[in-house]
Parts: structure tokens; sequence; C-alpha cells
């Protein structure tokens, strides 16, 4: 038994082939140029651009150091600008959604609430998770617009809709986001609270707590790491906010450019100056890796196995698992 | 014991628990609601007619007119081709999705199975390229696929989801607590190949993670908007149509028909609605197991 014969674990080298090949070429590949075309001045000459002559005439004046990220961070150029639209969208998403999806997640785990038809709550808050994004913003578009069902009612000054507005348009899209996403962050934080030992309420009940202590005294401590994972993961998400408004507000995200979100400056730029809109896709990257890597940590004791995250976590959170112990012979 | 103060706090609470109880089902259905009517909207107004103001809460008679019009050949000559557009959606949410978890699959048990020496080094590096937003490299790519005149192609939109770092993950985590390694010796006894064993012993023990995480590549390639914006220029998916009519109404408000625009939304969420009602019980299981988007 023991006598293996030839081992078998070159095939493991062949199994990963397709995966690596891919990623090389389709993706590794790109980004490696990207940061390249960062440090050029690269642009297309758009005096003569067609859709059909595309390729056709780009100027390449090689190293330019950091010239254009310069030019993107200048007081002229998109990047700030495009970021604090991007934060703001994302905010008037995430903090109504954080808000609403602790509440249900805290109802949905409560022994003594017993909220019934729970399969059929999860199911419905989930659904628009899953609905194509661009038709939800084209929906609200023929809402909102002039001569659209909801133009007369939400009219406030003459000729003006909430999609004219600065914060009209920020609150739709904000809207949109949430009532995609909330139900993606209640199913999360449920996960995470029923890892949290029962018989932890079940004392604080015997003590005396109300639903408010017991809140901010147990969920809370305890489902900390999956909060911060759902804050981070959510950012991520956020920063590259793209579907809705484009669809929405256009490609320059008017009102005023006003929902020019980052990602979409990369759309605006892929025919343009090339070398800037890498530099901001420079930028999306450099960002993201922070986030990447703050949640990374903030999974710390087994940062290999972050997505295993429910129950084990809460676990592996050392001062849960103080609190834990340290309240239990309070219960007799 | 402590019999008395449970008792004497429950009936303390059970006026506070009634409220309590109450408030969350008050809370609850209006999320319903919302969650619902713009399903419901759509679905209302895609039977109604051209000009709409006004919300209406019952359905027109105006469905089957719509889908006529929606298929003729005036819309095709505003919005595009409405069927192609469902079948450019259609392949290429099809084969990404085959792609990615069939991929995934042999990456993940490349992974789990054999013993190699960069096998450490392998997984941590697909941990971390599942940080990078593709959008970071979306521009070296449409540069690099304009080299190679691959533009207005479907290629750019199916191969890359052969590498997919989080369908990966779902499966190696799959593998983890639903993949015994005697299953694989055994096969090796019986002098079944490796490649053969993957495709016939190990394939149907997956074929749960597969449907969570088909679901989720198909819908997410279904809805993709920013990719094909980038890449097609002629050919149109289902997102690409809805733009196209989006900037139809907002410059020429009088000829647009805003039935058909919602009849057309109607089918292009309808195929997904679907499947997720229909299996809407191991999607919602598949998230809590962590395929976190967004």
């Amino acid at each position: 038994m023991k006598k293996k014969g030839i081992s078998q674990d070159y095939w493991g080298y062949i199994f990963l082939i397709p995966f690596f090949l891919v990623y090389f070429v389709f993706s590794m590949w790109p980004l490696i140029q990207t940061f390249i075309f960062a440090f050029k001045e690269y642009y297309v000459d758009t005096g003569s651009i067609s859709i059909f002559s595309k390729g056709d005439r780009i100027v390449d004046n090689g190293f330019c150091a950091l010239g254009n990220f310069k030019a993107v961070m200048g007081s002229d150029g998109e990047f700030f600008r495009t970021l604090k639209n991007t934060v703001v969208v994302w905010l008037l998403g995430f903090i109504p959604q954080i808000i609403l999806s602790l509440l249900l997640a805290v109802w949905f785990t409560d022994l003594r609430l017993k909220i019934k038809a729970q399969g059929f709550f999860k199911t419905v808050i989930y659904l628009p998770n899953v609905i194509m994004a661009s038709a939800i913003s084209l929906l609200f578009f023929l809402l909102f617009t002039k001569g659209g069902a909801l133009y007369q009612i939400m009219q406030t000054k003459e000729g003006e809709s909430l999609l004219t507005t600065v914060w009209g348009m920020r609150g739709i899209i904000g809207f949109i986001n949430f009532i995609m996403w909330y139900g993606n962050t209640t199913i999360l934080l449920m996960a995470a609270i029923m890892g949290i030992d029962p018989s932890l309420y079940e004392s604080s009940q015997i003590d005396g707590a109300n639903p408010t202590q017991t809140f901010w005294k147990i969920t809370i401590p305890h489902i900390k790491p999956i909060l911060s994972f759902v804050l981070i993961t959510s950012m991520i998400g956020g920063l590259q906010t793209y579907d809705v408004p484009a669809l929405l507000a256009g490609d320059f995200g008017n009102p005023k450019g006003s929902v020019k979100t980052l990602v979409m400056v990369i759309q605006t730029g892929k025919d343009s100056n090339i070398g800037q809109t890498a530099a901001v896709s420079v930028l999306i990257f450099i960002i993201s890796a922070v986030l990447g890597f703050i949640a990374f940590n903030t999974m710390n004791e087994r940062p290999v196995k972050k997505k295993k995250k429910n129950q084990k976590l809460v676990s592996a959170y050392p001062t849960a698992k103080k609190q834990q112990s340290s309240s239990r012979p309070a219960k007799g | 014991m402590s019999m008395t103060p449970d008792v004497v706090g429950q009936n303390e609470d059970q006026t506070k628990l009634r409220i309590r109880r109450i408030i969350a089902y008050v809370v609850l259905v209006i999320l319903v609601f919302l969650s619902l009517f713009p399903f419901y909207l759509l679905i209302i107004n895609a039977t109604r007619g051209k000009v709409q103001n006004g919300l209406q809460f019952f359905p027109s008679g105006n469905l089957i007119n719509n889908i006529k019009n929606l298929f003729g050949a005036q819309s095709k000559s505003l919005y595009g081709n409405i069927w192609s557009s469902f079948g450019y959606s259609f392949v290429i949410s099809t084969l990404s999705c085959a792609c990615s978890v069939y991929f995934s699959a042999l990456t993940a048990y490349a992974i789990h199975v054999y013993n190699f020496k960069l096998k450490n080094a392998v997984f941590t590096f697909i941990l971390l390229i599942m940080m990078v937003p593709t959008q970071s490299s979306a521009i070296g790519f449409y540069r690099m696929m304009i080299k190679w005149k691959l533009t207005d192609s479907l290629i750019p939109l199916i191969v890359p989801a052969v590498a997919a770092p989080a369908v990966f993950f779902f499966m190696k985590q799959y593998m983890d607590s639903a993949l015994p390694l005697e299953i694989v010796e055994a096969s090796r006894m019986d002098g079944c190949g490796e490649f053969r064993t993957f495709n016939t012993i190990v394939l149907p023990i997956l074929k749960p993670a597969f449907a969570v995480q088909g679901i989720f590549s198909f819908v997410s390639a279904w809805n993709n908007y920013f990719m094909p914006r980038m890449i097609l220029q002629n050919k149109k998916t289902i997102p690409l149509v809805l733009q196209t009519m989006k900037a139809n109404i907002q410059g020429n408000p009088q000829v647009a028909h805003q039935g058909i625009m919602y009849t057309y939304m109607v089918l292009a969420i309808l195929p997904v609605v679907i499947v997720y009602l229909a299996l809407s019980k191991f999607i919602i299981r598949g998230i809590a197991l962590g395929s976190v988007k967004g």
C-alpha cells in the first residue's frame, strides 16, 4: 500500500495551466501595460479620430515621469472630482444600507421575536441584486425624465426634475445602490450573528438586559470582524461603481459631471488621453490594494481563509472568546 | 435557581415584545413593497402605451402590441436588432459561465489534491489577485484588444472568465468540505487517469457548488455593462440596447415608445428572475458561504 509508484503530483502544474495562461494574457499583461502607459505621454490624436480609424493615430512621446499623475491630480484633472463623486454616491447608498441591514439581521436572528416567513423575506430582499442594474437605471430614468410617470409629482421648479439637479441625481443613484445591496449585507450579517453563542443571549436576558443593551454589548462586539469586512468590500465595490451612473446620467455623469465616477473616467478616456486614463487606473489599483490590505488584516488570525469568515472568525476573535468564557459562570 | 427573574422578566416584556414584533413586521412589509415595486412598475408599464403620464397600478392592454412592435422593423432601426441582443447576451453569459466554473474547479482541484513545490505560493497569489479590480487593467486590456483586432468580437468577453479568482476560492472551500482525498485515491487504484478522474468522479460531487457559482457567473455576465461597452462597437448586448434606448428617449422623446422599452426590460430581466426564484434557497445559502461582491 505504501509503495506509491510514480508520483502524480506534476498533474497539479498541468491543471493550473489554463488559469494562469489566461490570467497572464488577459489580466496581468494588460495591468502591466496600464502601468507603462501611466508613465508615458501617450494619446490618441483626436483631430482625426473616427470609429473606423481606432488605433491609427496614436501619439507616443515616451516616458514622462509623473506627468500624467500630476495632470489628473491637478486642479484641472478629473481624479479628485470623480473620487469625491464616487465616495458621495457610495455613502448615500451605504449608510442606509448598513443601518437597515443590521436591524433586519438582528430581527431575523432574535430568538424571542420569532419572525415568520423568513425564507420569503430573504428571497424578496435579495431579489433586486440579481436584476440588471442598467434595467433598474433605465426604469428610474423613464420615471423621472421629462414626460415620465413621476416627472410631474417630483417637479420642484419649472423644467427641473430630480435628474437635472445634482443631489436629486446622486440621491437616485444612492437609492438604487441601496436597494440592490441591502439584502446581500443582511444575509452576511445574519450569518455572523448566528455564529454567536446563543447562551450569551440567554444569560443576558436572565440578567435583565433589554434588546438595545444586548445589541450594543453582545451583537456588535461579536460581529465586528464581519462588519469591517462588509465595510471594506462595500468600499471596493463602491470604487467600481459604473453601471448605474453611466446609464442613468450618461458617460459624463451629468448634471455638471456630479456623478461621474472614477471608473467612468476609464470609459470616456479610452480613446483620448490614454496616458492620463492609465494614471487614473493605477490610482484605482492603489486604492483598492490599500483597501484589500486592510481587509486582509481585519481577518487577522487566518488571512488565508478569509472567506470562511462566518463562524470561524467569530470564534477566532480573541476578545469574543474571552467574553464568552467570562460570561458563562454568571449564567448560573 | 434563577427561575423567578426569568418569569418576571418575561411578563414585563410581553407587551414590549409584541410592540417590537409589530414594528419589525411593518418595516419588513415596507421593504418587501420597496423591493418589489420596481418589478411591479416594469410589468404594469410594459402593458401601457407610448406616452405614460402618472403612475398606474393596474395593467392596460397593450402588452401584445408592445411585444410585436419590439421585434418589429421600427424598433430595429431605432435600437438595433432585438433578437441578436438576446443572442449575444446569451452566448456570452453561457460560455463565460461555463469557462469560469469549469476552469476554476480544475484550478482548485490542482491545489486541493496535488502536492507540488509552488502550491502555497500559487494559492496566496490567487488570493492576492482576487483584490485587483478588473477595471484597473481595463485600459491596457482595451488597447491590447485593438492591437489584436478583437474589438467587436465576443472572445474578450468570454475567454478571460477562465481565470476567475473568486469562483476558484469558492470551489476550493467546497472541496475542503466535500471532497475527501480517498475518492481520488480509489479512482487512481482503479487505474483511472488524472484528467478522467476529475471529469467523471470529481465533477459530479461538485454539482451543488457548480449550481451556485454558475448562477452568479451567469448573472454577472448577463448584467455586465462595463466590458461590452468597452469592447463592442456594432454588436449589442442587452445593457447596450438599454443604453441606446435611453439615448433615444433623451434625444428624441417624441419618437420614443415607452411601452416598448418597458417590455424589453421585462424580457431582459425575466430569465434571471425565474432562475433566481426557482433556486433562491441555494443562492441565499451561497451568499452566506462567501461569494462577496461589491
